[in-house]
């Protein structure tokens, strides 16, 4: 059944949207990720306008994370005084993010802009999945050789003004590190449509030492205001926010999740993760051919005005 | 412009030896939700008051979306990876164009009449850009992109002409239609002059809930994106009711 998108003004098969919202829903379910990096370019591959996927995946992911904070805050896993901050950097850095956004689209930079983004992050995060999943897997065989949990370093993170006592984390840290990953999380969400779960947990972790349990439920706290942000952004400044494909997504990608968290349950967590890095290395490898190999077609059209 | 001041000379000759009369099986294509192209038929008659003169009969039928500036842009190596790097700026090529004959065009329709009436892809694309060095090949890509995409189509020959009278063609529209008056056109050429012409226009609009959604995103941008947002956030608060429910 084909489906005319009102926003992103193309035909597509509905059941081939609600197929690949729910493809990324399982897998989502199945490694605790947004998905949001590989739905986005697999929008661009069924023939969506670059401005359109990163818009309204922003507008599904509001939907997805929403659902997975109010699980985190029944269980009080979310550490809200840190998340108001993140948010704070989140919000300045999607504005911005925005606004980088509009002018390469008036150059005719965006398409690039965004490919490039995808192939160096999915990249450098697929490599490190995968090399830490392999040695995880590695030293599983011999458990002689298992290497000291590494400790948080008391550095130049602690040295910086304007502490701030944050209970739930447990922590009395400078407010300047959370600020910067904010932003820096920010930018990413409007620029590749993500939520930055993918940087941000690493980040919370290492740079800012927070405990392990209220890491996922303080970053899905974030990405909520900050996609949530962005898609208003979206809205407002380009116009690409496409109801009817957000809701075609969100659909499949309900009812994904909950088929890929019994799966996910079933297998070991070192598989999954050396699973989902090989993907992420996949979609980065083909986005990264797109960029190297000379296209069929030189030329691309672009509307017209605005410069 | 041309083309008005064209139709009043023609209106304006007093006797016709030749005229069209002419139909549409449709004058307006509604864009619903699951709009996936539309096919419409012209069709018609040609009237005479005397006997037909000499020369070939040319019937020309054409269909026309609303002008638009394009950009085009060309790629080139830059550090290894492909990168938009010139750009050139058509001043309006129709978002959709259909040329429709019955025998090849260039047996029908002089150059001259062709630039006076703008009748072939070529000729209805307007590109007077002077800041690149070769415009030409930005426009040949235009009409390649185009016609790959089904928006651009030469159909020579598709038009059924029966006892130099009776004349019906089939034009195909694609489902990524763009809003707007599609104008449609039929010229009676003699011996390669056009000497009747016909204009009525198709309404191509966005109808229910997909002119709801375009015009609200583009009329109240801050109240679409906050009903956006609301739809995501019951979206979600929805799932995770729902599979609460299930655990239980």
């Amino acid at each position: 059944m084909q489906i005319y998108l009102p926003i992103a003004e193309v035909s597509v098969n509905a059941f081939l949207l609600l197929g690949l919202g729910g493809l990324v829903g399982i897998l989502s379910g199945m490694f605790g990720v947004g998905g949001g990096f590989l739905m986005t370019p697999l929008l661009f591959f069924i023939g969506i306008p670059p401005a359109v996927a990163v818009a309204t995946e922003a507008n599904q992911i509001v939907a997805s994370s929403f659902s997975g904070v109010l699980a985190h805050l029944r269980r009080r896993t979310v550490d809200l005084k840190m998340g108001t901050v993140l948010t704070i950097g989140g919000v300045v850095g999607a504005a911005a993010g925005v606004q980088v956004f509009a002018l390469l689209t008036r150059l005719g930079q965006v398409d690039l802009l965004v490919r490039l983004c995808y192939v160096v992050f999915l990249g450098i995060i697929g490599a490190l999945m995968f090399v830490e999943s392999w040695r995880a897997i590695r030293r599983a065989r011999n458990p002689q050789s298992a290497t000291a949990p590494i400790r948080r370093q008391r550095g130049w993170v602690d040295s910086l003004p304007f502490k701030m006592r944050f209970r739930t984390s447990g922590l009395y840290i400078s407010v300047i590190p959370p600020v910067a990953v904010g932003v820096f999380v920010g930018v990413l969400a409007a620029i590749m449509g993500v939520g930055g779960g993918f940087i941000m947990v690493p980040a919370m972790i290492y740079l800012l030492g927070m405990p392990t349990k209220v890491v996922v439920g303080t970053s899905l706290f974030q990405i909520i205001f900050v996609t949530g942000f962005a898609t208003l952004m979206h809205a407002t400044t380009n116009f690409t926010v496409d109801m009817v494909l957000a809701v075609l997504l969100l659909l499949g990608g309900v009812v994904g999740a909950q088929i890929g968290t019994r799966i996910g349950v079933r297998m070991k967590a070192e598989q999954l993760r050396i699973l989902l890095a090989l993907m992420v290395l996949a979609v980065c490898g083909r986005l990264a051919l797109d960029l190297l190999l000379e296209p069929a077609e030189l030329y691309s059209l672009g509307t017209g005005g605005g410069h | 412009m041309r083309c008005l001041a064209v139709l009043f000379l023609l209106m304006a000759s007093p006797v016709w030896a030749e005229d069209i009369v002419a139909g549409l099986s449709q004058d307006e294509i509604s864009i619903t939700a699951n709009f996936d192209g539309s096919e419409i038929l012209v069709f018609g008659a040609v009237s005479r008051e005397a006997p037909a003169p000499e020369g070939p009969l040319g019937i020309i039928i054409t269909v026309a979306g609303p002008d638009d500036v394009v950009l085009v842009r060309r790629k080139d190596r830059r550090f290894g990876i492909w990168v938009n790097t010139d750009t050139a700026e058509i001043d309006a090529a129709p978002a959709f164009y259909a040329v429709a004959t019955n025998t090849p065009l260039n047996e029908i329709l002089s150059a001259t009449e062709d630039l006076r009436h703008s009748i072939s892809i070529g000729r209805a694309i307007r590109a007077v850009d002077t800041r690149v060095d070769d415009q030409a090949a930005y426009t040949r890509a235009l009409v390649r992109i185009r016609s790959a995409a089904g928006l651009y189509q030469l159909l020579e020959g598709a038009v059924e002409l029966r006892e130099e009278t009776l004349f019906d063609t089939r034009i195909r529209l694609p489902a990524n239609l763009v809003e707007g008056d599609y104008l449609t056109r039929i010229y009676l050429t003699r011996g390669r002059d056009v000497v009747a012409f016909h204009e009525t226009s198709i309404a191509v609009r966005k109808v229910g809930l997909e002119r709801m959604i375009y015009r609200l995103a583009h009329d109240r941008p801050l109240v679409y994106g906050i009903v956006a947002l609301t739809i995501a956030i019951i979206a979600g608060w929805g799932a995770s009711a729902a599979f609460q429910l299930l655990r239980r």
